[in-house]
């Protein structure tokens, strides 16, 4: 496979056909620098701080090694004073316009511009001082900011908006020295039809983007006394927080991430995971009750919030076709400030519910219709992976020597089926195994795991007890209106699963950022999701329907799935909106 | 809101006007690269590309909204405002601009109170710079729909601008 041969700064490599000479020097460990380079999102070659020199045989020329093809021969120098000159300059007019506040900047410490200025030796961050354009900050979204004097135009939102998510409601505006990112007409993001994934801010090498923090809120509430303050977290965040504290990609750091927020002062550490048994018991019910009963096919997914809503903007026409069902820590609220409240004497307006999502769009969610089973809101604070690293720091915990303790109970118990949510496919074959369960009368975990993997569109037919359910998982917005536009021409599929972020919450916009430098050679997809897959592999307990927590939640309280209690606590509706 | 609201002049599109940019995108859909003749031929339709128009041509053309309003903001030749009932062209040719005709332009802004390439909410002005017309002798020049104004200072806009209440 490898059949070109070329030297990267007189090493000789052989790399496969195709390869760029940023792979190639990859390949001979050597790494380059890149700005608004990012594999398989944006690979436009526009920001030229991957300057290399290269000479096919007619003389060393800089080009631009993101996106420069390897040829038989090629030498390429990655070092050379020219080099060194040009990467070095282009960060000191990309400086020119930004607005170099890094002491109160969010990302301090993992910013990519600043790693650049560093690493390449930008002495004067003033050399090119000139004219400014002053930018207004866009607060109107619900789940973060926009700060455009902080944004050096690499264009890496506007492509995974546009071409990954198929929503592309940011882009360039102007031209020349005024060239902004922006909407139409300039409409605040919240006006536009945004979804909330909050990939933009994922991807963002800089502090243009980020979300809406909540922090202070948080501590505030578990300083008052009065405060009952019961903290969640998603199945995806366990298996990327660790990265904030120097932990491999893919670290399960579950026990330590409990400890952490027992030591912040949580008063309940509770787990989305048994919600997401929760979810199932719901959602199982639902779908074989359409499937057995005539209802709307196929019933699609309802766990994530950045789908929901692009459903409403993009698919208004399908979202009858959405379970009824709460997303997972929507449910945990809800019962949280019910069932729990009632059990421990609290009134729900004293309970605070924080929720550790690798989400943003959750920030959106909670301000939803019909997300208040107690009469107050289910869930009260979402903190996205990040915010939840950042309180760790703030509070001065050492994360890595905290000891590896539990959730709590009642809320605490998970079955593998709940812990793999957080991964694409997870949700579809976590039903899959309850379903077959109740199709078969055997409680026997069934394995269901074609569902798996990071492509965008998943399609299997299987047969359960003889009877032939046909479904498809969507991760990624792009794949889900191709896979509905698919739907909508006709393709018969019982049951889909769609997750907004691509691979899934484990890839979040509300996860780690982690840089390009990283991104461009590890699927970060593939790493987090296996620390789920592990942890579901190693539990005695696999089955939804088996959590005895869950059980005993419908014997003292809710009588059945889908009963009319249940309908009332963990269900929800949705609404159609245009698109902006 | 965060972001700043651009001042508009109000809509008035025909039926006809929207049943012919209709037919000219339904002409050029399938082709790659519509876009900039759909937008060119849209601003032939209207005289200009407002949120109304760029709406059907986004729906029509599965693009979204931003993606067009930034192509017509790229590009000078296309306009978010219609011309106004009296459209006044500043000389930025380079005679025009060493006599002060750059001044004339910052002054009729601040009057008028909108951006080179604007119309005035009730639709009477607009304001556009333009190139050499080749009246240089009168430097500096400006053209108020057909009538031509030279040697002016900037006290002198308040008195024409009057003429054309």
């Amino acid at each position: 496979m490898a059949d070109i041969n070329v030297k990267i700064n007189g090493i000789a490599v052989s790399v496969p056909k195709g390869s760029t000479i940023l792979e190639a020097a990859h390949a001979a460990g050597v790494e380059i620098p890149t700005l608004c380079y990012m594999k398989e999102i944006n690979e436009i070659g526009a920001c030229r701080i991957c300057m290399v020199e290269a000479n096919e045989g007619r003389g060393f020329r800089l080009v631009a090694a993101c996106v420069y093809p390897v040829t038989e021969g090629m030498e390429v120098l990655t070092n050379s004073p020219k080099v060194l000159e040009s990467r070095k300059k282009t960060v000191e007019l990309i400086l020119s316009t930004h607005d170099k506040k890094c002491l109160s900047c969010v990302r301090s410490g993992n910013c990519e511009l600043q790693k650049l200025a560093n690493d390449l030796g930008v002495e004067n961050s003033d050399t090119f001082a000139g004219e400014m354009v002053e930018h207004e900050v866009d607060d109107s979204a619900v789940h973060m900011y926009r700060d455009n004097n902080k944004c050096i135009l690499c264009r890496r939102c506007v492509a995974v908006c546009g071409k990954t998510q198929g929503v592309g409601v940011i882009g360039a505006n102007e031209r020349g020295f005024v060239t902004t990112i922006a909407s139409a007409f300039d409409m605040g993001l919240g006006e536009t039809s945004c979804v909330a994934c909050g990939q933009c801010i994922a991807v963002c090498p800089v502090g243009a983007l980020s979300e809406k923090e909540y922090i202070d809120d948080v501590f505030a509430a578990i300083a008052d006394p009065s405060k009952r303050v019961i903290v969640q977290t998603a199945p995806a965040v366990r298996a990327a927080l660790g990265e904030e504290f120097g932990y491999e990609i893919g670290t399960n750091v579950e026990g330590k991430m409990a400890a952490s927020l027992r030591r912040l002062g949580f008063d309940d550490v509770f787990d989305t995971d048994w919600a997401a048994d929760l979810t199932i018991m719901e959602e199982a019910t639902e779908f074989m009750d359409r499937f057995k009963n005539g209802g709307k096919l196929p019933l699609i997914t309802s766990c994530s919030p950045g789908w929901v809503k692009y459903c409403e903007h993009y698919f208004p026409e399908m979202t009858e076709n959405l379970s009824s069902c709460k997303s997972p820590h929507q449910m945990l609220g809800a019962i949280a400030k019910t069932y729990y409240a009632e059990k421990i004497g609290v009134k729900a307006e004293d309970i605070v519910v924080v929720s550790v999502m690798p989400c943003t769009a959750k920030k959106f969610e909670i301000g939803r219709n019909d997300q208040n089973a107690a009469g107050v809101p289910d869930v009260d604070y979402v903190l996205t992976t990040r915010e939840l690293a950042r309180m760790i720091r703030r509070a001065g915990l050492n994360f890595r020597a905290m000891p590896d303790e539990d959730f709590d109970n009642p809320l605490g118990l998970s079955a593998g089926a709940g812990d793999i949510f957080g991964a694409t496919g997870g949700v579809m074959e976590a039903a899959l195994r309850t379903a077959a369960c109740w199709l078969t009368g055997e409680d026997k975990v069934i394995e269901f795991t074609e569902v798996r993997g990071t492509d965008g569109i998943k399609r299997k037919t299987y047969n359960v007890a003889g009877t032939e359910i046909k479904v498809a998982v969507a991760s990624g917005l792009a794949n889900a209106k191709e896979l509905l536009k698919s739907v909508q021409n006709g393709e018969e599929v019982h049951f889909i699963e769609i997750m907004g972020c691509p691979g899934g919450c484990v890839n979040g916009g509300g996860q780690p950022q982690q840089p390009a430098s990283v991104r461009n050679f590890a699927d970060l997809r593939e790493l987090r999701a296996k620390a789920l897959y592990d942890e579901d592999a190693a539990k005695e307990l696999r089955l939804s329907h088996q959590n005895a927590d869950v059980q005993k939640l419908y014997e003292e309280f809710l009588g059945e799935p889908n009963s009319h209690k249940a309908h009332e606590l963990l269900h929800t509706t949705y609404v159609k909106r245009s698109i902006n | 809101m965060g972001a700043k609201t651009k001042k508009t002049v109000p809509f008035r599109g025909t039926p006809e006007q929207e049943a012919q940019l209709r037919a000219v995108i339904a002409e050029h859909k399938d082709e790659q690269g519509a876009l900039m003749p759909v937008l060119q031929k849209a601003q032939d339709i209207y005289g200009y590309l407002p949120i109304e128009v760029q709406k059907i041509i986004s729906d029509e053309m599965d693009i979204p909204m931003e993606k067009i309003y930034g192509v017509v903001t790229f590009y000078a030749q296309f306009s978010l405002f219609p011309k106004g009932k009296y459209n006044i062209s500043v000389c930025l040719g380079t005679a025009c601009y060493v006599k002060g005709s750059g001044d004339l332009y910052e002054k009729l802004k601040e009057i008028l109170g909108i951006d080179g390439g604007e119309c005035t909410e009730d639709g009477k002005f607009s304001l556009e710079a333009c190139r050499c017309i080749g009246a240089c002798g009168l430097a500096p020049v400006l053209t108020i729909n057909e009538d031509v104004y030279g040697r002016l200072g900037v006290d002198d806009l308040a008195d024409i601008l009057a003429k054309y209440e």
